[in-house]
């Protein structure tokens, strides 16, 4: 210890921490900071408050007053008296056909809905890297077991469909040793062959562990929009970065076809797209095929998008600086190799705001297939729910109910999103 | 040819260039190099912005693709046979001005990655040469960082490491240290001297003229992408031949 005596003050002890005056903290602090801090904010403040006692003083009594549980518009009407009230009676009525589409079989709803809760679990391991790869081998057969409980049918077709991807990815391994051209051409002729011949199994025995059989047409509600916008995203996703790595490829006739596709695409209206789907291929195939409709409108839509993400990928690898290219070179990766460990995890990374912004938009387009007469949540709602003469009228409640519906589902997406890169940031900037 | 004869280290040759042209478009950037280094020798290509040193050492390792001549490195010649190529650049390190760690990758994991991926070492063992070159280069408490989080010195330091770690035969210094801090080249020279010392085949495009002279055995002058002058660096510095090179040297010695 020195010796403080020589100094003419020496404190000897801290002195107490004092909260700071009543006006610098707490809620007053932020109210003053965030609410009050001129004489101009104070006014838009009061505005925005009336505005908003307007708005929600109005809405209120509509929302607690609202009727669940009569039968038509009318009754509701009678119940009200005159008085402000939703009529919520439709969704609770018709919530059924608003989720699964009206020709959905009743005694089947359970097959859809488990299937969406394997979602969940399917998905979780490709959202969140944490939880144990293991979970992937259930990720990798869930569009099987999803399809065999949507689509029901035996349980031999989605099987036999399994198999022959795996009997061709078994040939692409033996190979591609050779070269990887021939590899992918071995793979895809052998998966095709072992699915045509797998066809043979599962038409031979249709009531092996069967399910009642759902057509596409049969499908409908919000289901059909979750089916369509959870198969075009994970399709759309992995095409749209071949088709950016294509972009960037040295050789030619790759670089052109990716470059004309993309161009091509998304100079085109996706509406169009769908009729397309709809009508004109039925000329172009020969007559009696039965090519599934919605097979027909997943395509559609998964090329659209995946000319979208295609392009704003691209923008995540012109991102990267050139030494990352040249880094992953000097140390030996090859093409396939540096991609995938040094350029892919950072250029979309870079980006996912732009993937997220494709999914959101193409998973609210699902809702454009009303146009072409299927019955997914909007097309419930203008057609069968609208047209009837119990509800005929409904406005606010039914569009209410969709809006909110795809607000929790985008809102979700984009949360996880702004997570994810959260999760990613590396770069300590 | 006495000094040349002097400047072998030993017989063996590591890199022979012979009569290699290199255009940009029309622009002619190097023209007739002829080269050839011997393992184990330590090479400072020195000459103004624009001359063609960066050019020539990446023509070694492919980087850049040179249009007429012959590049042989380590026994293989360099064509555009991808695996030929791929198998040149697993025997060459090369460090880079501005590092080019992978941003997104720990330390440990910048160093592990090409062997994992290139050399198939197993993980474990990967590890223990990372952490082994990390002790070398005297940052093995930065492993499980991010790149983003260390200084340039360190940065540079670690992708010394990360050549280290495919075990090359030779090792090209793109400046090395002219994206650092003053304070920091210092431990970046250190680390190369240490390389050097234990016998390393080093080409080396550097600015640092301190370094060329303890460390080189040979200095290559360069300008308007031909090699003007090549000596050893005694007689280099104190004695050049050529005009443009006495220039050169009065220019960045002189202050």
């Amino acid at each position: 210890m020195a010796d403080t005596s020589q100094y003419a003050f020496v404190r000897h002890e801290m002195l107490p921490e004092q909260s700071p005056p009543a006006s610098e903290q707490g809620i007053i602090k932020w109210l003053r900071e965030n609410l009050f801090s001129s004489w101009f904010n104070s006014i838009l403040t009061l505005v925005s408050i009336f505005f908003i006692y307007k708005i929600v003083s109005g809405a209120w009594p509509w929302v607690t007053n609202g009727i669940w549980s009569t039968s038509s518009l009318a009754e509701c009407r009678e119940v009200l008296d005159g008085a402000t009230g939703a009529c919520f009676s439709v969704l609770t009525e018709r919530w059924n056909q608003l989720l699964f589409g009206f020709q959905y079989p009743n005694d089947a709803y359970w097959r859809p809905t488990l299937a969406f809760v394997l979602l969940a679990f399917a998905a979780a391991p490709v959202l969140f890297n944490k939880l144990p790869r293991k979970m992937l081998i259930f990720t990798g057969l869930y569009p099987f077991i999803a399809f065999w409980l949507i689509w029901g049918g035996t349980i031999l077709t989605p099987v036999m469909v399994l198999v022959g991807l795996m009997v061709g990815f078994l040939a692409f391994q033996r190979l591609e040793q050779q070269s990887f051209a021939m590899g992918m051409l071995g793979g895809i002729v052998a998966a095709v062959v072992a699915i045509w011949l797998g066809g043979f199994v599962s038409s031979a025995l249709p009531g092996f562990l069967a399910f009642e059989a759902v057509p596409s047409r049969d499908m409908g509600g919000f289901m059909l929009n979750l089916i369509l916008g959870v198969v075009c995203v994970s399709l759309s996703l992995p095409i749209g970065i071949l088709l950016a790595l294509g972009r960037q490829s040295d050789m030619l006739i790759i670089k052109w076809i990716c470059v004309m596709f993309i161009e091509f695409i998304r100079g085109v209206p996706l509406i169009t797209l769908l009729f397309v789907a709809n009508v004109v291929l039925a000329y172009f195939l020969p007559p009696g095929t039965n090519f599934d409709l919605i097979l027909r409108v997943i395509i559609m839509i998964t090329m659209f998008s995946s000319a979208y993400i295609a392009e704003v990928i691209r923008g995540g690898l012109a991102a990267l600086p050139q030494g990352q290219y040249e880094a992953a070179d000097s140390l030996g990766l090859d093409y396939a190799q540096s991609m995938r460990l040094i350029i892919l995890p950072q250029a979309l990374k870079i980006s996912i705001p732009g993937i997220v912004n494709v999914a959101v938009g193409l998973f609210k387009d699902t809702t454009l297939v009303s146009v072409i007469s299927m019955f997914d949540l909007v097309g419930m709602i203008r057609g069968p729910v609208l047209s009837s003469t119990e509800w005929n009228g409904v406005y606010w409640e039914l569009w209410g109910f969709a809006v909110l519906l795809f607000f929790v589902v985008c809102y979700g997406i984009s949360q996880y999103s702004q997570w994810l890169e959260r999760q990613l940031q590396t770069d300590h900037r | 040819m006495s000094a040349q004869a002097q400047m072998k280290v030993s017989d063996q040759v590591a890199i022979s260039i012979e009569n290699m042209n290199k255009w940009y478009g029309t622009f002619h950037v190097l023209r007739d190099i002829d080269l050839t280094v011997y393992q184990g020798e330590r090479i400072v290509i020195a000459g103004p912005s624009g001359s063609g040193k960066s050019t020539l050492i990446r023509c070694i390792n492919a980087l850049e693709e040179h249009q007429k001549g012959r590049i042989e490195v380590d026994g293989t010649v360099l064509s555009s046979d991808l695996k030929n190529i791929d198998k040149i650049r697993s025997e060459v390190g090369m460090v880079f001005q501005h590092f080019n760690l992978f941003p997104h990758l720990t330390i440990l994991e910048n160093l592990t990655l090409a062997p994992i991926w290139v050399r198939k070492t197993p993980k474990a063992e990967a590890e223990e040469v990372a952490m082994h070159y990390l002790e070398k280069v005297k940052i093995p408490e930065q492993a499980d960082k991010y790149p983003g989080q260390l200084s340039g010195g360190q940065q540079q330091r670690v992708a010394i490491a990360r050549s280290l770690c495919m075990k090359p035969r030779i090792m090209l210094f793109d400046e090395p240290t002219s994206a650092l801090d003053p304070e920091m080249i210092k431990e970046v020279l250190d680390t190369m001297i240490e390389l050097a010392e234990e016998g390393m085949t080093m080409l080396c495009v550097t600015h640092e003229m301190g370094f060329a002279r303890q460390v080189a055995n040979r200095v290559i002058f360069m300008d308007a992408g031909q090699i003007v002058e090549q000596n050893e660096p005694e007689e280099f510095f104190n004695n050049p031949k050529s005009d443009r090179t006495k220039l050169f040297l009065s220019q960045i010695l002189g202050h």
